[in-house]
């Protein structure tokens, strides 16, 4: 029975998704974990995507960072796990 | 309006109604959808708790193994469209699990390793209606399919079936878990359709 | 426009079919016209949209396969049970529409003043932006080094094969072919691996900036190993595929 991975990508990967969210390029932004303090490009983000949403994690302790769910044309989006995203 | 690309079509067709709920298609795969990392929780360390009872009760993984289990077969909905027909998994049943608590409060929030979390009102975990899952097709249940344990609530969208899981909060009020927060349906009930806040 | 960063458009645009071409039994480029385009950057990819016509979407990323200044064109590989790239790869053909968004990225992108030189490891189709970047470095007449290390299944599997065996200055490309050789081949025969790498990468001392594309596995175990070998993590620049079988 083939299982179908769809996770584990990168931020390259969401990059016209946050595109259409913030309105510019940001795989090149710097984001800090909220939990650990790592400091990443977005680029570089551990991402996920099963298909109800997308979770950007920090590579180094795993925390989420970022949350995008799109639902009846509108997309919720949660940054609440960055101290910074610049 | 977007342009219609020629001869391009949804690749899996709908099932007929009847045997699987509206919108659903049905798979032979088994799709593995995480939203992290899949843990790998020694046995030896792994608890199973419920809190929020007038006492906390808690199974280590042998304890846990010890109790009653049941064979079933059931079919599984995916709030993204897949539906799986006949899936056979072993499990200890919430109503033994839930039985061995004295508490009075009617929801639940299952967690699990990596912070996951959904919310099931307890009545739809009792009534044979819920179980915590270890095997699936006859094997030990694999790590990407949220072994060694994950929760089974086959009458709910998936979601609620949660990965991994390590245990239940039980509470007075519907808290909404990591999905539900983020406008997926309460409830989620396939059949009604509940896929999203107000539907 | 050299080192001038290119904005992409935030919405979508139709784009029309122009070329279909084979480049193996599974894979194919095609090459489209889009109104407008704003040009894009090696390296860089777009998202796509095909509607059907009782309103289904789906979106996909893919890189572009061509240099700055020439048509976008993308390659993309057949997933046997997917639903996107079979249409394609398969049913598109010269005229027929789709949707694009982009130019998309700032990361993973080359242009002659970033500079190497560049050791380039590409896992399957990971070669699709390297091989932009490669179109890029000619065209610009640059003289940076590179080292392309491009593991395939097999020879057939190998995209851009003429393409990449005509002579390049200051170009070296190593392929690997992890499942099946031709006769009388003399080139590796596994998947990329610490000796692999050792033999065939820049030394950390010549400073070396690494872009590593493909499948996660691919490009995770390769970056580890250039890492491994003293390249600085932030000289190594990633692009994750998600998991195909290799």
């Amino acid at each position: 029975m083939e299982a179908l991975d769809d996770a584990a990508v990168d931020g390259n990967a969401i990059g016209g998704l946050l595109m259409e969210v913030f309105g510019t390029e940001m795989t090149t932004a710097t984001g800090i974990c909220a939990s650990c303090g790592a400091v990443s490009q977005v680029a570089e983000l551990a991402v996920y995507r099963p298909g109800l949403g997308t979770v950007a994690r920090c590579r180094s302790c795993d925390a989420v960072l970022m949350v995008f769910v799109r639902i009846r044309e509108v997309t919720c989006v949660d940054l609440m796990g960055l101290a910074s995203l610049t | 309006m977007s342009p219609v690309s020629r001869g391009f079509h949804r690749k899996r067709q709908e099932a007929p109604a009847g045997r699987v709920p509206p919108g659903q298609y049905v798979t032979a795969d088994f799709p593995v959808l995480s939203a992290g990392p899949t843990p790998h929780t020694p046995l030896a360390k792994w608890t199973f708790s419920i809190n929020g009872g007038r006492e906390p009760k808690s199974w280590t993984w042998e304890e846990f193994r010890a109790l009653p289990s049941e064979q079933l077969t059931t079919d599984i909905h995916c709030v993204t469209r897949w539906s799986k027909l006949d899936t056979m998994w072993e499990g200890v049943s919430l109503d033994v699990l839930l039985g061995a608590v004295d508490y009075d409060v009617a929801f639940a929030l299952a967690f699990s390793d990596g912070g996951y979390t959904t919310n099931v009102p307890v009545a739809d975990l009792l009534g044979g209606k819920a179980w915590v899952a270890y095997s699936f097709g006859g094997a030990p249940l694999g790590a990407e399919h949220g072994g060694p344990a994950r929760l089974l609530v086959p009458h709910l969208y998936f979601w609620k079936s949660a990965k991994w899981v390590r245990g239940l909060r039980l509470v007075d009020v519907d808290v909404p878990g990591f999905w539900e927060n983020y406008g997926y349906h309460m409830y989620g009930d396939p059949w009604k359709e509940q896929r999203y806040a107000g539907d | 426009m050299e080192g001038t960063a290119v904005r992409g458009r935030l919405t979508w645009q139709t784009a029309t079919v122009r070329a279909v071409t084979d480049e193996t039994p599974k894979v194919r480029t095609l090459t489209l016209e889009v109104p407008d385009w704003p040009g894009h950057r090696a390296g860089q990819h777009v998202d796509i949209r095909l509607t059907a016509d009782d309103g289904y979407q789906a979106e996909r990323a893919y890189s572009i396969a061509s240099a700055p200044g020439e048509p976008l064109a993308l390659t993309v590989e057949r997933l046997d049970d997917g639903e996107v790239s079979p249409y394609l790869t398969e049913d598109l053909r010269p005229g027929d529409v789709l949707e694009v968004r982009g130019p998309v990225g700032g990361y993973f992108v080359w242009e002659p003043a970033t500079g190497g030189p560049l050791l380039l490891a590409a896992g399957g189709s990971g070669v699709v932006p390297l091989r932009a970047i490669l179109r890029e470095r000619s065209q610009a007449g640059s003289t940076v080094p590179v080292r392309l290390l491009y593991s395939s299944r097999s020879w057939e599997d190998v995209i851009y094969q003429t393409e990449l065996d005509v002579p390049m200055d200051g170009v070296q490309v190593i392929h690997t072919l992890t499942r099946s050789q031709p006769p009388m081949w003399k080139g590796y025969a596994r998947r990329v691996d610490a000796k692999m790498l050792a033999e065939v990468a820049w030394t950390a001392a010549d400073g070396p900036l690494a872009y590593v594309c493909g499948p996660t596995n691919f490009v995770e175990s390769v970056a580890a190993g250039l890492v491994g070998l003293g390249y600085p993590a932030g000289r190594v620049k990633t692009e994750r595929f998600g998991a195909t079988g290799q």
